[in-house]
């Protein structure tokens, strides 16, 4: 894939340390093409704004800025065990052994979960990481989390972009932004929950009770969808 | 416990409901001693903001006791406190510039949604306005859950009584950045239109402020005279042709400052507000806005626009070439109350701010529904409506077998 593709798909920032799987960069790569010829001049928005497709692939970003430090930030993150506390859709994600590699459960529409393996591609302390699904995973993706320093006392910008191949294309998205399920508004909405817990320690919530909160009735839920997927385990 | 929930259109009750309790570490439960129906309220109770669901605790003017504290609050149980109605983490860019009215964390993730599709951005969370701001139980209720309460509640010393500074929560504070947005120098004639509870506290700042002039426009006679009394001129806009007489009064230089304290419900017979309150009516999300049109042609060249008043949709017909040809600045926003809690406390205690002339009606909380019919219709002498949850209800009887 060629360094414009990557550019494309990441942003002008550029995006060396990783590579996409070589079919989808191949489709990413010819979509550009036809469109750099009729379009010459890129601006400087990021990649992921950009009002063309990414073919067979989404590409979703979001940039939230927190007041506090980088390194902090990082470290809450690098810690992949940390994730579920504020990613809604995130049962859990649980280290392999394996350099790298994390098994991330994650719900799916009608209480379902999908496993994904992912590897850790690029890892820069106080900076980014990256990673993508290990080969025959059951969803193809891959993010990076980014930290930078904001101007003055702001704190950090923490900048998060997945590009990941819709499960069972355009219908399943279809399906899943209906129950909530779509990436991009996920991907919104736990970065805001990430900079909730980061600023104000505690994630916002205007239930009365403790079981009325979204936490909990998504505890209930993932434990439903686990005891859901014992019972298909066991019949199967 | 005993709440005023939101039912419908014109329908609110007083329900028994789950008691909240503690959820996050900074929560405290606060009993309330007292709580207010607010002007704002009526616009939920005219079903003019979108959001709200049945069932839903309104009150956003409340105080009380602490009684329980999360582990990270800072309060301690026994305190009296009042509770500010923007719901404000203190730790996000909005809360440290003091714009806390825009904290960028209070509003739960699932409920920006809503506010950051219509205006661009997620608003803050609020306590009793809907789920387009948090969806947060008010404090129209014997017990209310207050999140970050080491940051927005204000304890107050026993010798003060409740009804001295329960306006802290709101309205006073409301009053006041209406004031201060309007950037008052010594000489200056001010405008201010609605001459409801916000309007009289935007008037008493406006004068403690130093304006040399104040004027305020209503056709309520009772809520002029309270304006009168605290010493503005006063235009009763059903006999007067507002703008001759501002020009006027002002030495033909126009006001130096407005301030539309009346917000999207706006009264009046102008051509331009009979359109508005149709579209309104059939659901066409367009403000009323003819108080403020009127302001922004009544004010001079280069002056100051400041608006309390509520505004939740589009306005049609708005004078965008009187604003620009004019020069004129425009100042607005929810309340950044815990920007000015501590220091309008200490002008209540020294007696610069009087904050109980506007009270007309106390209630016990089981009347709440009767207190929201008579602010709404009977908005001369209706000023302010205090409830209580622990005062006695004498008709009682009449309320059960209602």
């Amino acid at each position: 894939m060629s360094e414009d593709a990557r550019k494309g798909l990441w942003g002008t920032a550029g995006f060396a340390g990783l590579m996409l799987a070589a079919g989808a960069g191949a489709f990413i790569s010819s979509q550009r093409d036809k469109r750099d010829k009729r379009n010459q001049t890129a601006d400087d928005a990021p990649g992921f704004t950009a009002r063309r497709s990414f073919g067979a692939y989404d590409v979703v970003g979001r940039t939230v800025t927190i007041a506090r430090p980088r390194e902090e930030l990082y470290a809450y993150w690098h810690d992949f065990a940390n994730l579920a506390t504020f990613m809604e859709n995130i049962v859990s994600v649980k280290p392999t052994g394996a350099d790298g590699r994390s098994v991330w459960t994650i719900l799916a529409p009608a209480g379902r979960t999908v496993e994904v393996e992912t590897e850790v591609v690029k890892d820069e302390p106080g900076k980014l990481i990256a990673w993508r699904s290990v080969e025959g995973s059951q969803i193809d993706t891959e993010g990076r989390v980014t930290f930078e320093d904001a101007p003055g006392e702001r704190g950090t910008r923490v900048g998060v972009r997945i590009a990941y191949k819709p499960p069972a294309g355009e219908l399943g998205r279809a399906v899943a932004k209906l129950f909530m399920r779509e990436p991009n508004i996920q991907a919104r909405h736990d970065l805001k929950r990430f900079k909730m817990l980061m600023e104000a320690g505690e994630i916002a919530t205007s239930a009365n009770r403790k079981d009325k909160t979204r936490a909990a009735k998504q505890a209930s839920q993932s434990q439903d969808a686990s005891q859901d997927n014992t019972r298909q385990e066991e019949t199967a | 416990m005993r709440a005023l929930t939101w039912q419908g259109t014109h329908k609110v009750q007083v329900d028994t409901v789950d008691d909240p309790e503690i959820i996050n570490p900074r929560d405290a439960i606060i009993k309330i001693t007292s709580t207010a129906i607010c002007g704002s309220d009526l616009h939920l109770y005219d079903g003019v903001i979108p959001g709200l669901m049945p069932g839903d605790i309104l009150g956003h003017e409340f105080m009380g006791e602490v009684v329980e504290t999360g582990p990270k609050s800072t309060l301690q149980k026994g305190q009296r406190v009042v509770v500010p109605f923007t719901i404000s983490c203190g730790q996000c860019f909005f809360c440290s510039t003091l714009q806390y009215s825009c904290c960028s964390n209070s509003n739960p993730v699932e409920k920006q949604d809503i506010s950051a599709n219509v205006y661009g951005h997620a608003m803050s969370g609020l306590f009793g306005y809907s789920h387009m701001t948090g969806g947060y139980s008010g404090g129209q209720a014997e017990y209310v859950r207050v999140p970050y309460s080491d940051i927005g509640p204000i304890v107050i010393p026993d010798h003060l009584e409740d009804e001295k500074v329960l306006f802290l929560s709101d309205i006073l504070p409301t009053g006041w950045m209406a004031a201060e947005n309007a950037e008052i120098q010594p000489d200056d004639t001010v405008a201010v239109w609605g001459c409801g509870p916000v309007g009289l506290f935007a008037i008493q700042s406006a004068l403690v402020m130093g304006a040399s002039q104040v004027i305020a426009i209503d056709h309520y006679p009772h809520r002029l005279e309270l304006a009168r009394q605290l010493g503005a001129k006063v235009i009763n806009f059903r006999e007067t042709s507002v703008l001759d007489a501002l020009m006027d009064m002002s030495g033909g230089l126009g006001v130096d400052a407005v301030i539309d304290a009346v917000g999207m419900e706006a009264h009046g017979f102008a051509i331009d507000n009979i359109m508005d309150t149709a579209k309104q009516k059939i659901g066409f999300g367009a403000d009323r806005v003819s108080a403020l049109r009127q302001a922004i042609m009544a004010v001079r060249k280069g002056g100051r626009v400041s608006i309390p008043g509520v505004y939740g949709g589009m306005a049609d017909k708005f004078p965008i070439g009187a604003i620009m040809e004019k020069g004129l600045q425009i100042r607005t926003g929810q309340t950044h109350v815990q920007r000015y809690t501590k220091d309008l406390l200490a002008k209540i205690e020294d007696g610069t701010l009087d904050t109980t002339f506007l009270i007309s009606h106390r209630l016990p909380l089981e009347q709440a529904a009767d207190g929201y019919k008579n602010f709404k219709e009977q908005q001369d002498t209706w000023t302010k409506v205090i409830l209580k949850p622990g005062m006695s209800a004498p008709d009682n009887t009449r309320k059960e077998n209602a």
